[in-house]
């Protein structure tokens, strides 16, 4: 099958099988063929599930062919990442704790996806628990970037990010607690989506920081995430944070496909995000050009200021880590997953998740049991969560007063060396300084292609929102990339014949 | 403050986490870093302001009462490390 079919948008892949001229099983057959010869290099599936993918393919085809109604995703190859629970699929979460288990259940979002009769071919590598920015923590296999094999591919959903970049599906769901979709997406071309908080059930993700993760799409296109969304998206009552849709369903896509231009649009550049931070000039020539063509476009453009923003990283490693410190409190050797042999309850408990736990994770439970142990609680927590509210209030200001969108760089820098930033965490931490905020403050933000640098790197283009702007956030996205062909270029390890 | 190795043998005691020597070593160390980063957070005056523990507004909703099956209790139990009957197996507790 040619590189145009398993390149070609999720979008075009669903009309193409309904309207009959691509067999859902053909294409099914196609993606698994690449994964087989691609991924070996790339390491971006930790599990794949050829025979459950073949067999919704074929019910898929099966159906059509006997002209009766199928999904709106009916026959799409998709991919999960391991942190959502699939039912009898093994789900780790990256991590030797919980490897080899088979959760009874499917999660909401993945419930969802098999209802539009999706094709789920696996499931996708990333950080251990999602605690990563580069994907290195990985228990399972250190993926790579396949603009650059030498390079990470982000993280933590870096497994998702990687084989959408190359082409091994057609679109992948991630999480996103501190940048987790949204830098990745940078790092290997794609785009990505964190909704708002709330806006995607949590019901059958692995908890990391339960009031900052949110499920959202990787995906080819804008128009490709809205189609993703449209079907994860909404309430459930297995999730008491999980918010009405403000708009109909199936309004989203038809809003984000008939926008023609950003007339009236007022964009804010906060200056915070150019002036620190270590922004590289290729990264920094990119995104201005980007934001031309906003302008181009018919969009306003403020120069805004967020003057918190260089306290977000530090109030997110609390915050973050004190939830995930309780979070990963369950995993204990009783009820799944690794077990150390002892003949103590209490050494069986403490040998388990030392040897379960990479040094990573071990590092963010320490911080977060620090910050909320007797004598630091309101020193460390109670601080960092004051700081989130000055955090959420520079963009309540700026979305009342001056601006409908924000857009700054995603990330910094493009994608680093394997290897580069794991000696030193904080340096890792820093990875996220232009994503965390949005998740602190629970808004929707997104990332999409928008050039490269000197070394053929992606770079990319982060949108921020209000709550439950997605349409905003989208169909200005779907715009850009209309008029722009960036999310277009594939990686030359994608181009290896199959 | 200076982060001691005390405090980390505390903190893993907390949180239920046997370290070797080493690991003491390196967490003590790259904690006392980050906590060190995170000292800017005392710049801001907060006094006035409020904690945000959570970004919705929420008052806790009511789902219906219908009844649901539960998942298969030999499905649960099939996956823990050790398993007496219809029980989760854990090391002795009270001598």
């Amino acid at each position: 099958m040619s590189e145009s079919t398993t390149h070609a948008s999720a979008i075009e892949l669903a009309r193409r099988i309904r309207a009959r001229t691509l067999g859902a099983e053909e294409l099914t057959r196609a993606y698994l063929e690449r994964i087989e010869a691609l991924d070996p290099a790339l390491q971006t599936f930790i599990e794949r599930d050829a025979e459950g993918a073949l067999a919704s393919a074929r019910s898929v085809d099966r159906r059509l062919a006997r002209g009766e109604e199928v999904g709106c995703l009916a026959g799409v190859p998709l991919a999960l990442k391991d942190n959502l629970v699939t039912a009898g699929l093994p789900t780790s979460a990256g991590s030797r704790i919980l490897a080899g288990w088979r959760p009874p259940y499917d999660g909401t979002a993945v419930a969802r996806l098999r209802a539009s009769d999706a094709v789920l071919l696996g499931k996708l590598n990333m950080d251990e628990f999602a605690m990563g920015s580069s994907c290195e923590s990985s228990a399972h296999a250190v993926c790579h970037n396949p603009w650059d094999l030498e390079r990470v591919p982000g993280g933590s959903s870096g497994g998702a990010a990687a084989a959408v970049a190359a082409g091994l599906c057609a679109g992948a769901l991630g999480t996103d607690t501190g940048g987790s979709i949204r830098q990745p997406a940078s790092f290997c071309g794609v785009t990505g989506l964190k909704p708002t908080y709330g806006r995607v059930s949590r019901y059958g993700v692995i908890a990391f920081a339960s009031s900052l993760d949110q499920v959202g799409p990787l995906a080819r296109t804008a128009l490709d995430c809205a189609a993703l969304l449209e079907v994860i998206g909404g309430p459930d009552p297995r999730d008491s944070t999980s918010i009405a849709d403000p708009l109909a369903p199936g309004s989203l896509l038809q809003i984000c496909s008939e926008r023609r231009d950003l007339q009236g649009l007022r964009v804010g550049i906060p200056r915070e995000y150019f002036g620190e931070g270590g922004l590289e000039p290729d990264v920094e020539r990119a995104v201005r050009e980007a934001i031309e063509t906003l302008a181009s476009l018919g969009a306003e453009l403020r120069e805004i200021s967020l003057p918190h923003t260089r306290y977000a990283v530090a109030a997110y490693y609390v915050i973050a880590t004190a939830e995930a410190s309780s979070n990963l409190a369950r995993y204990d050797g009783v009820r799944y997953g690794l077990r150390a042999p002892s003949q103590s309850l209490a050494r069986m408990y403490g040998l388990t998740r030392q040897q379960g736990f990479g040094p990573e994770v071990k590092r963010r439970i320490m911080l977060g049991t620090f910050a909320l142990s007797a004598g630091y609680y309101d020193a460390y927590y109670g601080r960092a969560q004051r700081v989130r509210t000055l955090i959420r209030r520079d963009f309540e200001r700026a979305f009342a007063e001056q601006c409908d969108l924000i857009a700054t760089p995603t990330s910094p820098f493009a994608a680093f060396r394997l290897g580069e930033r794991l000696a030193d965490p904080l340096q890792m931490y820093l990875a996220d300084i232009f994503t965390i905020s949005c998740n602190l403050a629970g808004l929707p933000g997104l990332s999409l292609p928008c050039g490269f640098t000197a070394q053929q790197l992606p770079v990319g283009l982060q949108l921020m929102a209000p709550p439950l702007s997605e349409a905003a956030l989208l169909s200005v996205a779907a715009v850009y990339q209309r008029s722009t062909s960036w999310h277009l270029r594939h990686p030359p390890v994608a181009e290896v014949p199959s | 403050m200076q982060i001691t190795r005390d405090h980390v043998r505390h903190v893993a005691q907390l949180c239920r986490l046997e370290l070797s020597e080493a690991e003491l070593d390196t967490f003590t160390r790259q904690l006392d870093l980050i906590l060190g980063y995170v000292a800017q957070l005392e710049q801001l005056d907060t006094d006035a302001v409020e904690g945000t523990a959570h970004v919705v507004d929420l008052t806790c909703p009511w789902r219906e009462d219908q009844e649901i099956p539960s998942l298969e209790r030999d499905q649960i139990l099939g996956q823990a490390p050790a398993r007496a009957r219809e029980h989760f197996e854990v090391p002795r507790v009270i001598e």
